[in-house]
């Protein structure tokens, strides 16, 4: 015990100063009032899906609970269920396969929600859609999140930094100015 | 490659690591499977290419290789301690089957039944003829990767099946087929079912619980004791063997450095391996040791967050802060020197797009130092910590035995004595120069893995000192590549942290891809999974899941 909390303290506080929001990562305009987002931005729940991607971005969500960028420490938790959930966080092109699944997630998360697109592919549908798709599909693929459920903040990147993620919570959280 | 069939005539093939091929019959299938098996040898990959339309287009003749006429080709990639063995199989255009051979090397059992999914080549008289990789995407007599597959692929999105792909514990099969087109089928999966007094299922998934990849696990108990796990994968398939098909050498190495995202820098350097080895072209030296420095901080960070996550699963949530703020420091290094957190693109064919100078040496030695102290001082606090070590000891087993059967391969099988370790046997440059030692467990538990993690970190940043030496900074990083010569095949295969990723290519009569086919070590390591869970209980599979940490989007390509 003696040794761990040795360690605590020679490891001290890495916590670093978060970014601040981004209008221009938002995709359509701010659906949520201010009184609403005043209590999301309190306390947020975030349930998190892949819907296809090839799990870079998932490594990058990872980092954002690490002790530098400690997304809990502004009161931003992952939580087990869409139905503890004020966000849906979502990654990844939609694969036809998980479709079905983000669509009955998008529905079990209790309204007023907010969704985040993760990562270029969630964005576009990336490198895996198709030459000659405009929605960024192939066989196996919807494309990007927004051909699915409403998106509400788009973040790009390959995958996005953790500050990037960051960024898109909260800008997703403020209002419109 | 010693005579293991005398109609096996073996040919080698010009890559960085010792690799055969040959042409057989399907009679001998099977028996050249028994024989490397016996011999101590592994199933590696399998897979099949549709040659209809390339060979109908050439004059019909009796002289002709078998190879020149066939509709289909089946390649089986076995591994010896010789090297890598590719048998070609040329397959009947209108009756595409061939011998089951999941009874020798129960790895295979999954890989037939994607190849029938993608290409509709049918192991024959195979026990298990469920759908693997298809869901609902596509119809049962459609084959996404056949030349002529046209079924309408984009369905429009408002005609994606719904309600039926997801499965529901418990329920038994429901035909809700449509009747509007009947090209549209629904995936009711039949899992097997455990029945007697007390027995229940749990259904987890695709939408897991934490920030992980989907799949779905039906859990088959008796109050907390698992008495069976049945995966059911493919939910994250988007199409990426098809998809490799338009593209271009470039952009390909793009595509295959996104197959898996945490093993970006393995699947990169297949790929450009296998379309070296078709070019035959090396690349400068400082390319190569470049590689062989990217792999390594590839699986150091990995372990890293992985040794994190894993005292998190068992309440040590200190164990998590500690190791990821190694792996943010390391990832950090890695945008300042090389451009990106998971050096992404930075191996191309031909060579790599990122060296490194003077000043990025000292800060990796630095880097080495700082890491080699803590993560020593982290190690006695997982090691002396009770409460950690109860829950590591003797959860999650793979016997030796059991994981020599079923093949377990990479990490989880180093944990259970299997000492396959492609930088070290078949080391390829500049690994030849390395010396790499295997870390080698034989308890098979969660202990075992978590032990070959910290043993490979340690081994890593020995590594990445010895290459920092050898660099001796030559300018030229890259030869050109962009252009591969027609009806080629080349195979690539580098041990990434989870274990020997392989890329195959083959090119076509103008050097464009005729097919691509990446293969992730998940293949091999996710049926035994099923068996390291048997008799844990239920709130341990997070952690047993977590100290194998398979791919999913490796797998479901």
């Amino acid at each position: 015990m003696y040794q761990i909390i040795k360690q605590i303290i020679k490891t001290g506080i890495k916590s670093e100063v978060p970014p601040p929001p981004d209008e221009a990562l938002r995709v359509s305009p701010a659906r949520l009032q201010q009184q609403i987002l005043d209590i999301f931005g309190g306390a947020l729940a975030i349930r998190f899906v892949d819907a296809g991607s090839c799990n870079g971005c998932e490594l990058e969500i990872h980092a954002v609970n690490n002790p530098y960028y400690n997304l809990e420490g502004l009161g931003i938790k992952f939580v087990a269920s869409p139905r503890h959930a004020d966000m849906l966080l979502v990654t990844g092109p939609v694969s036809r396969h998980m479709a079905e699944a983000l669509k009955r997630t998008y529905e079990a998360t209790p309204d007023p929600k907010l969704v985040v697109a993760i990562g270029d592919c969630a964005c576009t549908g990336g490198i895996f859609a198709a030459d000659d798709s405009q929605a960024g599909e192939s066989y196996a693929s919807c494309g990007k999140v927004s051909n699915l459920i409403p998106v509400d903040v788009a973040v790009a990147g390959c995958p996005p930094t953790p500050t990037a993620i960051m960024q898109g919570i909260l800008t997703a959280l403020s209002t419109q100015k | 490659m010693k005579t293991l069939h005398p109609d096996l005539h073996l040919s080698l093939i010009e890559t960085a690591i010792p690799a055969w091929q040959g042409e057989i019959s399907a009679g001998d299938l099977q028996l050249i499977c028994h024989k490397v098996r016996a011999g101590g040898g592994r199933l590696v990959a399998l897979w099949g290419r549709d040659l209809r339309a390339a060979n109908t287009a050439k004059p019909k003749s009796d002289e002709l290789p078998a190879s020149e006429q066939a509709g289909f080709m089946l390649h089986v990639l076995l591994l010896n301690e010789s090297g890598l063995l590719c048998l070609n199989l040329p397959l009947n255009a209108d009756l595409p089957r061939y011998p089951d051979i999941s009874r020798i090397f129960p790895a295979a059992d999954r890989m037939q039944r994607a190849v029938y999914d993608l290409l509709g080549l049918r192991a024959d008289p195979a026990q298990d003829q469920r759908n693997w990789l298809r869901h609902a995407a596509w119809p049962v007599d459609c084959f996404p990767l056949r030349k002529d597959f046209a079924c309408n692929p984009r369905l429009p999105l408002s005609d994606i099946p719904l309600s039926n792909t997801l499965p529901q514990a418990g329920e038994k099969t429901i035909d809700h087929s449509s009747a509007e087109s009947g090209s549209q089928t629904h995936d009711d999966y039949p899992f097997v079912q455990v029945e007697g007094q007390g027995v229940h299922e749990i259904a987890v998934g695709p939408v897991h619980a934490g920030i992980i990849e989907p799949g779905h696990f039906r859990f088959s108990v008796v109050g907390e004791k698992v008495l069976r796990l049945e995966e059911r994968l493919g939910y994250t398939h988007k199409g990426i063997e098809k998809r490799f098909e338009s593209m271009s050498l470039q952009q390909g190495a793009k595509l295959a450095g996104r197959v898996s995202g945490d093993s970006t820098v393995a699947y990169a350097w297949a790929y450009a391996m296998a379309a070296e080895s078709i070019a035959k072209l090396t690349p400068p030296d400082t390319a190569l040791w470049m590689r062989a420095l990217f792999l390594e901080r590839e699986r150091i960070a990995n372990h890293l967050g992985d040794l994190g996550y894993l005292g998190n699963d068992v309440a040590f949530s200190f164990g998590f802060a500690q190791f990821w703020i190694l792996k943010e420091q390391l990832l950090r290094n890695n945008a300042a020197l090389f451009d990106h957190r998971y050096l992404m693109d930075v191996i191309i064919p031909g060579g790599v797009s990122a060296g490194i100078n003077e000043a990025g040496k000292q800060c990796l030695l630095a880097e080495c130092v700082m890491l080699e102290r803590e993560v020593h001082g982290l190690f006695s606090l997982y090691e002396e910590h009770a409460g950690v070590q109860d829950r590591f000891v003797g959860t999650g087993v793979v016997m030796p035995k059991l994981a020599a059967q079923l093949g377990l391969c990479g990490l989880a099988g180093r944990a259970s004595s299997q000492g396959w370790d492609t930088r070290v046997q078949f080391a390829c440059a500049p690994y030849g120069m390395l010396d790499v030692k295997m870390a080698m467990q034989q308890n098979g538990d969660v202990a075992a893995r978590v032990a070959v993690r910290f043993d490979e970190i340690f081994e890593s940043l020995r590594l990445q000192r010895d290459i920092m030496t050898n660099l001796l900074g030559g300018d030229e990083l890259a030869y050109p590549l962009t252009q591969l010569p027609a009806n080629g095949f080349g195979i690539g295969m580098v041990e990434g942290w989870r274990g020997e990723v392989m890329v195959a290519l083959h090119t076509d009569a103008t050097g464009k891809f005729e097919r691509v086919h990446p293969h992730d070590p998940a293949w091999q390591n996710w049926p035994v999974l099923e068996h390291a869970i048997i008799g844990n209980i239920v709130p341990d599979f997070p952690l047993i899941n977590k100290s194998f940490n398979l791919s999913y989007a490796g797998h479901d390509l």
